[in-house]
C-alpha cells in the first residue's frame, strides 16, 4: 500500500472508487466522490430523460439520481442489500454540480496505476466509445473509468 | 470579521455617493435652483474625493477635484445649473465610476475632454461675475473679514478612528493665508492614561489674511458633523465659550508645536472618556465600536442568502418533527412541536423580510435613462415613479433591472410618437412614461407605461404571419397576438435604430420574468399607449404550497396560482371525456396529471380539480388527492434536468422525500398547443 502513496504523490496512479455497475467494476476518481450513501426513498421526475429519471434528497439539496446501466445497455434490476447511492461532483460547464449514481455494490477506495491505462477498444464492446475515459488494469481485472460528463449529459 | 478590506469599503460608499450624485445631478435639471441640491451633490463629490485620495485612486481624486473646482462656483451662485451642465455633470460623473471600477478601460484624454467641456460650460456663464470679481475681490461676499479669522477647532475624540487627519486640516487652513496655530491642551491625559487613537488637542488658529468664511468652513466640510468649529473676525472680540486654553493639570505650559505626522495626536483609553470637553458633542465617549446615530448596518448579500438556506433546512427539519410528533400521543412532544413550528415560521417571515428591499432604488436607475434616452432620441419625456416603497426580495429586484430598461427603452422609442405627431393628434408634446409597482394578494405588480401610440395589432400580426409564427386566418385574441412581441427576433420596427428595432430585448424580458416565476401582461389603446404589467412573486425561496398527489407521487403546486379546488364531475371521469369543467358559467379546461405524469397505481375515485389562473387564463389540472397546505422552501433543479420544464423546481417534504414543484404556466403554454395530451412525451414534443 505504501508504494501506492508513493506512486499518487508522483502522479504514477490514480486513488479511485471501485464499484460494480451491472456486470462491469468501473473506477471513479475519489476526488469527484463526497460520499457514499445507502438507498434513500427517490422522486420520479415525469418528463426527464431515462437515466436521470428521478431526484433525491442529499443533505437538503435536491440532487438528480443517474442510473447509467441504461447509458451502458445494460438490464435494468432491483435494488439489492448492496445498492448504494454514490454522490459526485462534477463540473458542469463551471458550476459544480451535485449527482447521486446508483451503484450495485461498491468495493474499495484504491490506487490504479496509470501506465497501465489505454483507450476503449474500438471493437468488443457495444458502448459508444466517448463514455469511457480510459481502461485500466486492477488487479488481474480491467476496470472502466467513465466519462461521466459525458455520459449524464 | 475585521480583515475587510478597506478598498471594498471604499468601493460600497463610492457607489453609494455616485448613485446619490446622479439622483442629485437629475434632480437639479427639474429644479435648477435647489441649493440644498446642489450642497448635496458638492458634499458628495469632496467625500469621492477624500476618500480616493485615501485608499490610493489617485486618478479618481485628482480628476473628482477638477470636477470639484468647477461644481464650486455653481455652489457658490456663480453659475447657474442648465440642462447643457447636468449633462455634462452625469457624464463626469459616470467617468470617476470608470475610474473606480475599471481605470484600464479609459484613457485619460475622456477625462479631460470632458473637464474641458465642464470647463467651457462654467466659464461661459461665469465669465462676466467673475471678472468683477477680480477686480474687487472682496467685494461678493458679506463675510470676508479684511483683517483674518480667529478659529476655534474642536474635535470629537474619534474622529482619528474615522480617518480624519487634523494635521492636514490646518495645512489646508495655513493655505489660505498665513496662521498662528496654538494647541489646546487642557484635555491632555497622562502618558499612561493617553489613547493614541483618540484625539485629545483641539486648536486655535489665528488666521491672517483675506479669506472667506466659505473658504474656512469648506476645509472643515468633511468633519462638520464631528466638530465644533468657532470663527470669529479678528477685529472681533474674542469669542467667550472658547478661550484661549489654561494649561491645566498635567500638560507642559509650554505651547508645544501641533505633534509630528508619526505620532498622531494623543488621547486617553476608552475607558476614562476625556475630561468635558466645552462643547456637547465632544461628551460622546469614545466607545470603539459604537456607530453614531446610526441604527442600519451593511450585510454581504451572501451571508443574507446563507441564512435564508439554513432557515429553509430548518424549516423542512421542523416539517419532520411536526410529522413525527403527530405519531405519537406524547402531550409534552407535541408542545415542543407546536412550539417549533411558531418560531421558525417567525424565523422564517423575519428572515424573509430582512431580504426585502424598496423598489425605489431600481426605479431611480432609471430617470438617467430616460433622461438620456428622451435628449438622444428628441422626445420630450417626463417619467413618474409611484410606489418605490414597495418591497421585493432583493434577488428579484436584482433580476428585474434587465428587462426594465428593455421595456422603458422600447416605451421611448417606439411608443412615444415624435412631438410633431403628438401635436397632430393633440397630445401634450412631452410624453409620459410611468413606471409603478403595487402589492396584490402574494403577488407584485410592476407596470411600465407610456401614453404613447399604442400597439399595432394588426401589424403585429401581418409581422408574424410574414415569419411564419401563425398562419392567416387563423383567429387570435389580440392579447395572444401580443405574445408574438415576445419571440425571438421579433420586431415591427421599420428602421432599425441604435436602441431598439433588432426585436432583441423582448424575448430576454420574458425569459427573465419567468425564471422568476412571473408572468407578463399587455394592455394598449390605439392612440393612449400601452402598459406592460409584470407580476412577479414576492419571493424566490419560500412559498405556500398546496401539496397533491397524482399516483404514488407528490407534488406542490404554488399556492398563488391556486384558486379554488372543486370534485371532478362525473362527466370528467372517462379519459375520453370532455376536458372542460362549468364553474359557475364559466367554461374551464383541464388537463390530466396522471396522464401527464404517466402515474401509476389506480386513480382515486373520487379525483379533485385544483383550478388554477396564469395571467387571465383559468384552467384546471386534476389530481387524485389534496394533502393540504405545504411551506415550500424552494430548491433548484440540477442543470442535468434544465430540458424538465413541467417542474420550476424541487422541495424536500417532511418525511425527508423531495416532491417536485409544479409550474402551471409551463402546462398552460403546452396545453394550448397540443389539444389532449396523452402522455408527456408528446406534450413535451408540442412544446
Amino acid at each position: 500500500m505504501t508504494d501506492f502513496v508513493e506512486a499518487i504523490e508522483q502522479g504514477h496512479a490514480l486513488q479511485v472508487v471501485m464499484m460494480r455497475i451491472g456486470p462491469e467494476t468501473f473506477a471513479l476518481g475519489a476526488g469527484m466522490v463526497r460520499e457514499i450513501i445507502d438507498p434513500i426513498p427517490t422522486t420520479r421526475v415525469a418528463g426527464a430523460r431515462p437515466h436521470l429519471g428521478h431526484v433525491v434528497n442529499v443533505r437538503g439539496n435536491v440532487v438528480p439520481l443517474a442510473d447509467i446501466r441504461e447509458r451502458f445497455g445494460m438490464p435494468m434490476e432491483a435494488a439489492t442489500p448492496d445498492t448504494r447511492f454514490v454522490v459526485i461532483e462534477l463540473d458542469l460547464d463551471g458550476d459544480p454540480t451535485l449527482v447521486a449514481l446508483v451503484a450495485d455494490k461498491v468495493f474499495e477506495v484504491t490506487a490504479v496505476a496509470l501506465e497501465t491505462r489505454q483507450p476503449a477498444p474500438k471493437i468488443g464492446t457495444s458502448w459508444r466509445p466517448e463514455y469511457i475515459r480510459s481502461i485500466v488494469k486492477s488487479g488481474d481485472d480491467f476496470v472502466i473509468i467513465p466519462d461521466m460528463q459525458a455520459i449524464l449529459n | 470579521m475585521t480583515d475587510h478590506d478597506p478598498r471594498e469599503v471604499f468601493l460600497a460608499e463610492a457607489n453609494e455617493l455616485l448613485d446619490r450624485l446622479e439622483t442629485t445631478l437629475l434632480d437639479l435639471g427639474d429644479r435648477p435652483g435647489d441649493s440644498a441640491l446642489i450642497d448635496t451633490a458638492f458634499r458628495a463629490l469632496h467625500t469621492i474625493k477624500g476618500s480616493g485620495a485615501m485608499f490610493g485612486f489617485d486618478r479618481v481624486a485628482a480628476f473628482t477635484h477638477d470636477f470639484e473646482t468647477a461644481f464650486d462656483l455653481v455652489r457658490r451662485g456663480e453659475v447657474p445649473i442648465s440642462a447643457d451642465l447636468v449633462n455634462v455633470s452625469l457624464s463626469a460623473k459616470d467617468y470617476i465610476r470608470t475610474l473606480i471600477e475599471d481605470p484600464d478601460s479609459t484613457a485619460p484624454v475622456i477625462g479631460e475632454a470632458i473637464l474641458a467641456e465642464l470647463e467651457r460650460l462654467v466659464s461661459r456663464a461665469s465669465a462676466q461675475p467673475q471678472t468683477a470679481q477680480e477686480l474687487e475681490p472682496e467685494a461678493p461676499s458679506l463675510n470676508a473679514a479684511p483683517e483674518g479669522w480667529r478659529i476655534g477647532i474642536a474635535f470629537a475624540p474619534e474622529v482619528l478612528r474615522n480617518g480624519t487627519n487634523p494635521l492636514a486640516l490646518l495645512d489646508e487652513l495655513r493655505d489660505l493665508g498665513p496662521c498662528t496655530v496654538v494647541p489646546r491642551l487642557a484635555d491632555l491625559p497622562d502618558l499612561a492614561a493617553l489613547d493614541p487613537e483618540s484625539l485629545a488637542l483641539g486648536w486655535d488658529v489665528t488666521l491672517r489674511g483675506a479669506a472667506t468664511r466659505e473658504a474656512i468652513e469648506d476645509v472643515f466640510l468633511f468633519v462638520r458633523d464631528d466638530m465644533v468649529l468657532s470663527l470669529a473676525p479678528l477685529d472681533a472680540p474674542e469669542p467667550a465659550p472658547e478661550p484661549a486654553p489654561k494649561p491645566a493639570v498635567v500638560a507642559a505650559p509650554v505651547p508645544v508645536p501641533a505633534p509630528e505626522r508619526s505620532a498622531p495626536a494623543p488621547a486617553v483609553k476608552p475607558a476614562t472618556p476625556p475630561a468635558a470637553k466645552p462643547e456637547a458633542e465632544c461628551r460622546g465617549p469614545a466607545r470603539n465600536s459604537e456607530p453614531r446615530g446610526s441604527s442600519t448596518m451593511r450585510v454581504e448579500a451572501e451571508r443574507l442568502d446563507e441564512l435564508l438556506d439554513r432557515v429553509g433546512e430548518l424549516v423542512i427539519a421542523q416539517a419532520r418533527l411536526s410529522q413525527l410528533a403527530g405519531l405519537h400521543a406524547d402531550g409534552g412532544l407535541h408542545t415542543i412541536a407546536e412550539e417549533i413550528e411558531r418560531l421558525s415560521a417567525q424565523l422564517r417571515d423575519t428572515t424573509m423580510s430582512i431580504r426585502m428591499v424598496p423598489i425605489g432604488a431600481l426605479f431611480s436607475r432609471f430617470r438617467r435613462l430616460v433622461h438620456d434616452l428622451s435628449g438622444d432620441l428628441g422626445k420630450p419625456v417626463t417619467f413618474v415613479t409611484d410606489g418605490e416603497e414597495t418591497e421585493l426580495d432583493k434577488t428579484v429586484i436584482e433580476r428585474l433591472a434587465d428587462p426594465l430598461v428593455h421595456l422603458i427603452r422600447n416605451a421611448i422609442d417606439h411608443g412615444i410618437e415624435d412631438p410633431a405627431h403628438r401635436a397632430a393628434s393633440g397630445k401634450d408634446a412631452t410624453g409620459r412614461i410611468s413606471l409603478a409597482a403595487e402589492h396584490v394578494g402574494a403577488q407584485v405588480l410592476v407596470t411600465v407605461r407610456d401614453d404613447g401610440a399604442g400597439l399595432d395589432v394588426a401589424r403585429i400580426r401581418a409581422k408574424a404571419e410574414e415569419r411564419g409564427l401563425v398562419a392567416p386566418g387563423i383567429p387570435l385574441t389580440d392579447q395572444q397576438v401580443y405574445q408574438f412581441l415576445f419571440a425571438p427576433g421579433f420586431s415591427t420596427a421599420q428602421q432599425i435604430s441604435a436602441l431598439s428595432g433588432r426585436g432583441v430585448g423582448m424575448d430576454v424580458v420574458k425569459k427573465t420574468i419567468e425564471a422568476l416565476r412571473g408572468s407578463i401582461d399587455i394592455t394598449t389603446e390605439p392612440g393612449a399607449g400601452t402598459a406592460v404589467v409584470l407580476r412577479l412573486p414576492l419571493t424566490l425561496a419560500i412559498i405556500e404550497g398546496l401539496l397533491i398527489r397524482v399516483g404514488d407521487g407528490r407534488y406542490v403546486l404554488p399556492l398563488a396560482a391556486v384558486e379554488e379546488c372543486v370534485e371532478l364531475p362525473e362527466s370528467g371521469r372517462s379519459e375520453r371525456g370532455r376536458d372542460f369543467l362549468n364553474i359557475r358559467g364559466d367554461l374551464v379546461p383541464f388537463l390530466r396529471l396522471r396522464s401527464l405524469f404517466e402515474a401509476t397505481g389506480e386513480p382515486d375515485p373520487y379525483q379533485k380539480v385544483i383550478i388554477v389562473s396564469v395571467g387571465e387564463a383559468r384552467f384546471g389540472l386534476v389530481a387524485d388527492q389534496i394533502l393540504g397546505n405545504h411551506q415550500t422552501v424552494i430548491k433548484s433543479l440540477s442543470k442535468l434536468h434544465a430540458d424538465v420544464t413541467t417542474f420550476s423546481g424541487a422541495t424536500i417534504l417532511g418525511d425527508g422525500t423531495a416532491a417536485l414543484i409544479i409550474d402551471p404556466a409551463q402546462l398552460m403554454a403546452g396545453g394550448q398547443i397540443g389539444a389532449a395530451p396523452d402522455g408527456l412525451r408528446d406534450y413535451r414534443e408540442v412544446a
